[in-house]
């Protein structure tokens, strides 16, 4: 599987990241070394192998359901949060407009 | 004064807690390293010098008032900028979070101030810990105080823990925070001739810690000797509830404990971490290691880890792929950098805001982990990914059912110069072989200093043990300490 310079404008589109055409050019051999190296992996004969989901078998925990139960992670602290808000404006996130 | 900065961890806690001195003459003094090193080096993002006076008065003032001291009473250490820290720029080596405050304190941080470290600065790092080298940040690289015999050319740190191994072995810091996703505390320690040690996942909260691959990053200590990293990582480690992998679990006794005798212990050898066309002087300081290990009373075993030349692989997609999920929340909204090219939309602005900020190494690894989970991809790569990770973490469960501890290199190479690599992702990733795979299995791993090459740099051995037996991991490197008696330190030209 290679990709050409559409498959890495749609990348770049599905990543939310603004590439020009030089950047795509630039990006399209090196993403395919990258994935010619990568599809070594198709050797391996996973038959019968479950998908890693823990790497250190652990038990999920479920917190407190209690609101602020930890202070660094409770609520009211609406100043903090938008401390550093590129616009936090009257205490929300300042977005562009999306409704015309 | 000078010579307090020739003291590691272990000896500024006892000559503070003795009266030798004071954690505030040892702030001073590093402090004025820092200063001294901070342009030739570039190894710190932002100085902090108020900080660890400010923790040093603190504990000079509990001993005056005849208080309980803490593990790491006076010791003034570095905090990779990846640690989000109170009213301190945690930036990431990113200019996407160039100016971002943190209101809150990682875990890691806090426990290590609890115990009395003071902060010199923020160190320098890879952007979002993505580098072998240092060569990715958005504020300069870091130049290792290490030279090749003869030439003045600037050699690479190691990464993405550059900052924290140039100012370790820089002796402008007796130990910094590292974090380790795949290699990024080991490679550099090996790199720069200190020790470094990423405990088993889970040990070290992630909380706090700007988030790269989360099923990998690992926090831990760098400093300069088995002891001292043993010391740090107790004040580091410990059950957190705001981090789900943590472990809950006590934190031993590591340095209490410490034994370098391996009566009775067997040491792996992987057959598959001898790679054709190895580096001469790498072989040769493993057999070395080997030698050392037979000294100290271990048995010798011959083992296999049969997957191990498909681990840097599966690296490269599972890492990409958890790194392209937890960036995505760098939009403009919330924090951080925000570009809003006139006129533009919600979704413009997203995709400006992510071209400026984000530097060409991490858009890179965004895009490979946006295009494995994308939509017919997924099974094929991310999926089988995952399964080869299983085997790879099965083949070191089945060694140790036999041995104790595995002892292989850290790094394929010495340090390389700055620049040597930069054009080839591929070949800089390929930097990483030996230290990939204790990342994907989750298990403690360290890089010792072991000698130095024909150059007259650094060389480091690894080694890696089972889950949650830290202890057998820090044995076997004081075990190699004692004996490779390391005692190279870069010549000051700075």
């Amino acid at each position: 599987m290679s990709v050409d310079t559409a498959t890495v404008a749609r990348i770049a589109s599905l990543a939310r990241i603004k590439v020009t055409e030089d950047e795509i050019a630039a990006m399209v051999p090196e993403l395919n070394g990258i994935l010619a190296w990568v599809k070594q992996l198709g050797e391996v004969n996973v038959e019968g192998i479950a998908p890693m989901t823990a790497v250190i078998p652990n038990k999920q925990r479920l917190r407190d359901d209690v609101v602020g139960a930890d202070p660094l992670t409770g609520g009211g602290v609406q100043g903090k949060v938008l401390s550093n808000a590129p616009a936090g404006e009257h205490g929300f996130f300042g977005v562009p407009k999306v409704i015309e | 004064m000078s010579d307090l900065t020739d003291l590691g961890v272990a000896a500024i806690r006892e000559g503070v807690a003795k009266g030798d001195f004071t954690a505030t003459e040892v702030a001073g003094a590093f402090n004025a390293a820092v200063a001294e090193a901070q342009p030739a080096l570039n190894a710190f993002i932002t100085l902090t010098p108020e900080k660890a006076l400010e923790a040093a008065a603190a504990v000079d003032s509990d001993r005056a008032a005849g208080k309980p001291l803490g593990k790491l009473a006076g010791v003034p250490i570095g905090m990779k900028d990846l640690f989000a820290t109170t009213g301190t720029t945690t930036t990431a080596a990113s200019n996407i979070l160039g100016n971002f405050v943190p209101p809150y304190e990682s875990t890691v941080s806090q426990k290590l101030w609890d115990a009395g470290a003071g902060m010199l600065g923020k160190l320098n790092l890879d952007q979002f810990a993505m580098g072998s080298s240092n060569e990715t940040s958005a504020f300069g690289n870091v130049v290792s105080p290490w030279r090749r015999e003869g030439s003045d050319a600037q050699l690479a740190p190691g990464g993405s823990s550059g900052g924290s191994s140039a100012a370790v072995s820089a002796r402008i810091a007796p130990a910094a925070t590292g974090t380790d996703t795949g290699g990024s505390i080991r490679q550099p320690a090996a790199f720069t001739g200190i020790s470094g040690i990423k405990p088993t996942y889970g040990r070290c909260s992630r909380w706090g810690i700007v988030a790269f691959a989360s099923s990998l990053d690992q926090a831990g200590p760098m400093a300069r000797d088995v002891r001292d990293c043993a010391i740090m990582l107790e004040a580091m480690a410990g059950f957190d509830p705001k981090d789900s992998t943590s472990l809950d679990m006590p934190v031993p006794e590591w340095a209490a404990n410490l034994n370098a005798d391996l009566r009775g212990k067997k040491v792996g050898i992987p057959r598959e971490y001898r790679m054709d066309g190895m580096d001469t002087d790498v072989a040769r300081t493993w057999d070395e290691g080997i030698a050392w290990l037979k000294d100290a009373g271990a048995e010798i075993v011959d083992i296999n880890l049969a997957h191990t030349k498909y681990a840097l692989p599966a690296y490269y997609i599972i890492a990409p792929a958890e790194a392209s999920s937890n960036l995505a929340r760098y939009d403009g909204v919330r924090y951080g950098l925000r570009d809003l090219p006139q006129g533009a939309g919600l979704q413009d602005m997203y995709a400006a805001t992510r071209a400026a900020g984000f530097g060409a190494e991490v858009k890179r690894r965004i895009m490979i982990g946006t295009y494995v989970l994308s939509a017919g991809f997924y099974d094929a790569y991310y999926t089988q990914a995952q399964k080869v990770r299983t085997l790879i973490s099965r083949d070191f469960m089945d060694a140790f059912q036999t041995v104790d501890v595995i002892l292989a290199p850290t790094a394929p190479t010495a340090a390389f110069g700055l620049g040597e690599m930069v054009s080839d992702p591929l070949a800089m990733y390929l930097n990483d072989v030996f230290a990939v795979p204790a990342s994907l299995a989750g298990l403690p791993a360290m890089s010792v200093p072991a000698g130095l090459d024909r150059q007259g740099l650094p060389l480091g051995l690894q080694l890696i043990g089972r889950p949650f037996d830290e202890q057998g991991v820090l044995d076997a490197g004081l075990a190699i300490e004692a004996r490779a008696g390391f005692t190279a330190r870069p010549a000051k030209w700075w």
